[in-house]
């Protein structure tokens, strides 16, 4: 049994080729403004990376911003379903699920089953968001892989970043720059704001052990460290954070696939 | 599933919480909301529950005029046409 699960966010698109609860082949793309195209591209590549057609995907999965307008996907599945049973495959043991990516943040409670028991979404503001340490990144010039690691290097704790608003935080760090607080001071700030604010959403909903980060700031271990020291707690991230919802949708497909032929076997 | 929908901005928290288990997709709640901001949706497991509209969830502290804050005391609501207590308000 092969499943697809393709999964459009706001800033990358990823998909994830399942065969019997193995990850055959992923891949992630830059969206564009078509998601369409976007959804078609990654599936494309995937499916080339694992030397296979869409013919031989027994069902599809959506997920994600983009997921109502895939042509192809046999069913939509809310992202959020989709990240619990994703970190679930990857840690079965996970209860507490926190996704930042591009340009929202989930936190999601979910029982042994992968199936969500409490989730909580900020999407009202990119200020929580992979979105907010891009512009971060941009504005002190360093590339966005290395931006957790120089937060990390602060001496003084970084910067106060008061606003909620990233394009006033944008203002607020352009003056410590022309005062001349140094690139790490500052990312420090920019780090902690960011932790700062998805830690209300995390007390909302309880966090309870073991708990998994997914989405792109996975990959920021400025942000990662922070929260682990605020929660006492270790995080646990995948080798892939951004494919979560991906396989999450992929394993959605496959479950689905399950229930069906066993109802059809039942008729018969 | 407790379903948190709305957000928490500078004014204050504005989420509306949906439980899902006790849910049974009746519609009451839905013919009870005097602005219509609720509604009988599909979930991930293809049954059908009670839910914000998408559109509103991002401006719920405007157009949900609030539990605590008006509703409460009017003789039909989405909490009193509620037979199993699923709908909770933070404001």
């Amino acid at each position: 049994m092969i499943t697809l699960g393709v999964d459009i966010g706001s800033l990358t698109g990823k998909a994830v080729i399942l065969k019997n609860n193995k990850i055959l082949a992923w891949d992630l793309v830059l969206t564009g403004p078509d998601s369409v195209e976007t959804g078609t591209s990654v599936t494309n590549s995937t499916l080339q990376k694992a030397g296979l057609t869409l013919d031989d995907m027994d069902f599809v999965v959506s997920t994600g911003y983009g997921r109502i307008v895939i042509p192809f996907a046999n069913k939509n599945i809310s992202e959020i379903s989709c990240h619990a049973k994703g970190a679930n495959w990857f840690f079965p043991s996970v209860r507490s699920v926190l996704d930042m990516g591009g340009q929202d943040c989930k936190a999601i409670r979910c029982d042994e089953n992968g199936k969500v028991t409490d989730f909580i979404m900020n999407d009202k503001c990119a200020a929580g968001a992979g979105r907010s340490m891009g512009i971060m990144a941009d504005l002190v010039d360093v590339p966005l892989e290395q931006l957790g690691s120089m937060s990390l290097e602060s001496k003084n704790g970084g910067v106060p970043i008061s606003s909620t608003c990233v394009v006033f935080a944008r203002s607020e760090v352009l003056r410590y720059m022309r005062q001349g607080v140094s690139k790490n001071e500052v990312l420090a700030g920019a780090c902690a704001a960011l932790t700062e604010r998805v830690e209300g959403l995390l007390r909302r909903i309880g966090i309870q052990e073991d708990f998994v980060i997914s989405g792109g700031i996975a990959k920021n271990v400025g942000v990662v460290s922070r929260l682990e020291k605020k929660f006492n707690l270790k995080a646990n991230i995948c080798y892939e954070p951004q494919i979560v919802g991906a396989l999450g949708a992929a394993i959605f497909g496959r479950e689905l696939l399950e229930k069906r032929t066993k109802k059809r076997d039942r008729s018969r | 599933m407790r379903a948190n929908y709305g957000y928490a901005d500078g004014s204050g928290e504005y989420y509306i919480t949906i439980d899902t288990d006790l849910c049974d997709g009746c519609g009451d709640c839905v013919a009870a909301c005097p602005n219509e901001i609720l509604e009988i949706a599909l979930d991930d497991y293809d049954d059908p529950k009670a839910a914000v509209k998408p559109e509103f969830a991002q401006s719920l502290g405007y157009v949900c005029p609030g539990y605590h804050a008006k509703c409460e005391k009017d003789s039909s609501n989405c909490h009193s046409s509620c037979r199993v207590d699923a709908i909770k308000h933070t404001w």
